[in-house]
């Protein structure tokens, strides 16, 4: 196991140094710290999406209403905020937290109690939760958020040229959440039980894994990425727009199915999709520098979305020379 | 004699699903360190018992467990089963392919301790410690879905070691594995055995049964025929007892041959198979024996026109063919019945009357394009009577069927696009011994009304009974090539093995 997806983690380090070194020669803005550090904080909250969802995708299951979940913790968040009179981070976060991991479980319930399949299942939830959303919002959206939220958190500040590159809070917490998901991931049994479980689920089973207890928790902790990211997100932008992050689910899988995890389970690594997230955003990003009609951008995406998936997969396609591979 | 103790000791074992009995009255008894049998047909109640024995179903009042003659039990529940070490190998083995060797090895400690800090080093010396117990190669590191399946029994073996089995159940652990391969695991049984550990095998492989276990217990339609010393036990006599019946294994008697319908000539495919030559003539039946991975799938798809060979000649009926694919090869009249039944010979969903029709179905639409289900149903009713598949109702999905019946439906489904020649790729894997007879009975009688069949087997039991000439191959070459009535079946089991 290892040894492929170390393979794939290098593989998606050298496109991006690549891609990186190309940019740096070919644009005068790429290589500087204020562009670096826009990439980061624009890229905060796909990566705390990303590493929550290769969670889902390593224990074989597939979640697409995530980035509909953390609409409507943004939504509810704020608006309990501002009926409490403003509010604070603590409470925020915790709220956030809260109804993400609750929406979470809902998609777990229906995986392993009604068995549903996940995809059908989150289909299913992306426009339910969608719906609801649209319907008591009426599409509106809220401008007037708390002041804790509307005011940008720097936590590193470099002077840069002519004006400061600052980094933001949202960066520090993905940071954060990258940390713990690769801690449970690969320190403890735990993550062990969770990629046996994606392997083979029967043969999990067998071995008395508590199915429930694995379902629940990796549709939970998406939940809880997706909640926080959702209020991250919302303090990036300054506002929350119901429909901000529909269409976000399919971005952020492609980038953790390109970070090497593999739908049907059992595979995937929490710095693979974080390379994932940031080849897709440094060639986001160069095309903006090189000037390029952003008509083309999601055309050229898509191609080395494709080029990059079969370089990982090569060896899948090369013929085989040996007679017997068989061992006596 | 001397007495030897008695791991496990299981009396009055009777167990119902709704109305139906699965086992009744069953005793069983496992001495420690023994390698007892487990035999009987499918559905004979084997998975049940184990499953007792194992926790997983709680038997109907009465029955009565003990261990080591002591620790009377009414019933044994998983939680038992774990402290008294009694485990099983399912045949799908339940490993885990994205893990490594060490890791599937101790797994177990995981769920144990999900929270503890994994160490990787020590994961792989405990697992070092069990791979060199049983005396055996594997890499603790190496991700098990990369090993051979042969390689996994043994991951699989290891686990349960490690996990302190006394009493390991094996179901069909051989049914996968090559001659060779099947040595090898025998072997580890045995060391299993001198370690004091019981290990109880189910198998369809009599010779193999025989050959390994001390005693041997026959379930039949849910009953205990009784425990037997395989000591001065026969294969013919085993069958009887297990299927009640006495099957006599009767040699293939025929030399009528027609003309020459197929013809290979020098063919080659790079990686599989190299200069393969040989005739098929009207009627007969050809063996093509060898070990797994020998190549004899491998020629039976190129002759089926779903490879392409890279150099030689497939001639049909004296005229060189080229078939793009198997649908070219369908309408030249060859017919390849799969080795995997269960996947790629069957839709496991569909009905009994679908499968059998599935091949011919675009000639029965009528009008073009448009199925048409009374002539479905005649054609399967005709094919259920001519190959005597036992069926309540052809409508039932034909996962409903008994692996015997299943193959014939596999054979009905070919048969009915009216081929001159048939291929049979390991036709009888998994079908008991019973069936086993029926459906070569069907075999003999296709090759006297004039078909030209391949048999593709690895038992040279069958290859002798059932063929008239029997080609060898070893790694994708033909190392012999003889007429059957020359040789006797010893003399093939040593050929095929050699």
């Amino acid at each position: 196991m290892l040894n492929y997806l170390k393979k794939v983690e290098l593989i998606l380090l050298l496109l991006l140094i690549f891609l990186s070194v190309f940019l740096s020669y070919t644009t005068d803005s790429f290589l500087t710290l204020q562009n670096l550090f826009d990439i980061l904080n624009n890229q905060a909250v796909s990566i705390i999406f990303a590493v929550g969802l290769v969670v889902v995708l390593m224990a074989g299951g597939i979640d697409i209403s995530f980035s509909i979940v953390a609409s409507v913790v943004q939504y509810i968040v704020v608006t309990i905020m501002i009926l409490i009179g403003g509010g604070n981070w603590f409470l925020g976060i915790c709220l956030a937290i809260i109804i993400g991991v609750s929406l979470g479980f809902f998609n777990a319930l229906l995986i392993c109690k009604f068995r549903i399949v996940s995809i059908v299942a989150t289909i299913g939830t992306f426009n339910l939760f969608f719906g609801l959303l649209m319907y008591f919002t009426k599409g509106h959206s809220i401008y007037n958020i708390p002041d804790w939220l509307y005011e940008p958190i720097p936590i590193i500040d470099v002077a840069s040229g002519n004006s400061n590159a600052i980094l933001y809070l949202p960066i520090i917490v993905a940071v954060f959440l990258v940390l713990i998901t690769w801690f449970f991931l690969t320190r403890i049994g735990f993550g062990r039980i969770i990629i046996g479980f994606g392997s083979d689920l029967e043969a999990a089973r067998r071995s008395g894994v508590n199915v429930f207890l694995v379902q629940f928790f990796v549709y939970g902790w998406l939940g809880l990425c997706a909640g926080i990211g959702g209020l991250m997100q919302s303090h990036i932008v300054r506002e929350v727009v119901p429909n901000a992050l529909y269409g976000r689910e399919l971005d952020i899988l492609s980038a953790v199915v390109l970070g090497g995890a593999v739908l049907g389970g059992g595979r995937g690594t929490v710095w693979g999709a974080v390379l994932g997230v940031m080849l897709l955003a440094v060639v986001q990003n160069g095309l903006n520098l090189l000037g390029i009609t952003p008509f083309a951008f999601k055309l050229i995406v898509g191609l080395i979305f494709l080029v990059a998936i079969s370089a990982v997969n090569i060896h899948r396609f090369l013929p085989l020379k040996v007679v017997n591979t068989r061992e006596d | 004699m001397n007495e030897k103790n008695i791991a496990i000791s299981a009396k009055s074992i009777t167990k119902h699903f709704g109305d139906f009995t699965a086992l009744y009255n069953v005793d069983f008894e496992l001495r420690t360190g023994e390698i007892h049998c487990l035999a009987g047909e499918n559905g004979c109640g084997k998975s049940t018992l184990i499953k007792i024995i194992n926790g997983v179903y709680q038997p109907d009042p009465g029955a009565k467990f003990s261990f080591e003659g002591k620790l009377e039990k009414k019933q044994i529940l998983p939680s038992d089963a774990k402290r008294l070490g009694i485990h099983v190998i399912w045949q799908d083995l339940a490993l885990f392919p994205d893990l490594t060797v060490a890791e599937n090895i101790i797994f177990d400690h995981y769920v144990a301790k999900p929270f503890k800090l994994i160490n990787n080093k020590k994961a792989c010396s405990d697992a070092q410690i069990v791979i060199n117990q049983l005396g055996i190669f594997l890499d603790p590191r190496s991700r098990v879905g990369d090993l051979s399946i042969a390689k996994r029994q043994l991951v699989a073996i290891c686990r349960v070691i490690h996990a302190k089995a006394r009493i390991v159940f094996m179901d069909e652990p051989t049914a996968s594995l090559t001659k060779k391969e099947t040595e090898n695991l025998l072997a580890i049984v045995r060391t299993l055995s001198s370690q004091g550990i019981s290990v109880v095998f189910v198998s369809h492989r009599l010779g193999e049964v025989l050959d390994i276990c001390e005693r041997v217990t026959i379930l039949r339609d849910g009953k205990s025929v009784g425990t037997f010393p395989t000591q001065g036990m026969t294969q013919k006599k085993l069958t009887s007892l297990m299927t009640g019946l006495d099957i006599e294994l009767t040699k293939r008697n025929n030399s009528n041959f027609g003309p020459t319908v197929l013809e290979l000539k020098n063919l080659s495919r790079i990686g599989e198979f190299e200069g393969i030559s040989f005739s098929l003539r009207k009627g007969e039946i050809l063996g093509l024996t060898g070990l797994l991975g020998s190549g004899r799938t491998e020629i039976a798809h190129a002759i089926f026109g779903m490879t392409k060979a890279t150099s030689g000649e497939i001639k049909i009926d004296g005229e060189a063919v080229n078939f793009k694919s198997n649908v070219d090869a369908i309408a030249k009249g060859i017919a390849y019945v799969s080795e995997d039944r269960l996947r790629l010979g069957l839709d496991q969903m569909q009905s009994i009357n679908m499968n059998s029709a599935v091949t011919v179905i675009g000639k029965l639409s009528k009008p073009a394009f448009f199925l048409h289900p009374a002539a479905i149903r005649a054609l399967c009713t005709d094919w259920i009577k001519l190959l005597k598949i036992k069926v309540s109702n052809p409508a039932l999905p034909v996962s409903s069927l008994s692996g015997g019946n299943q193959q014939r439906v596999v054979l009905a489904k070919w048969l009915a696009t009216k081929p001159k020649i048939i291929i049979l790729d390991s036709p009888t894997v998994g079908v008991d011994v019973g069936a086993k007879v029926g459906i070569f009975d069907i075999v003999r009688k296709l090759s006297d009304e004039g078909m030209a069949i391949i048999l593709i087997s690895d038992e040279a039991s069958e290859i002798y009974h059932n063929t008239d000439s029997f080609l060898v191959l070893k790694s994708g070459r033909i190392s012999f090539s003889m007429k059957t009535s020359e040789v006797n079946e010893e003399k093939i089991e040593g050929i095929i093995n050699a």
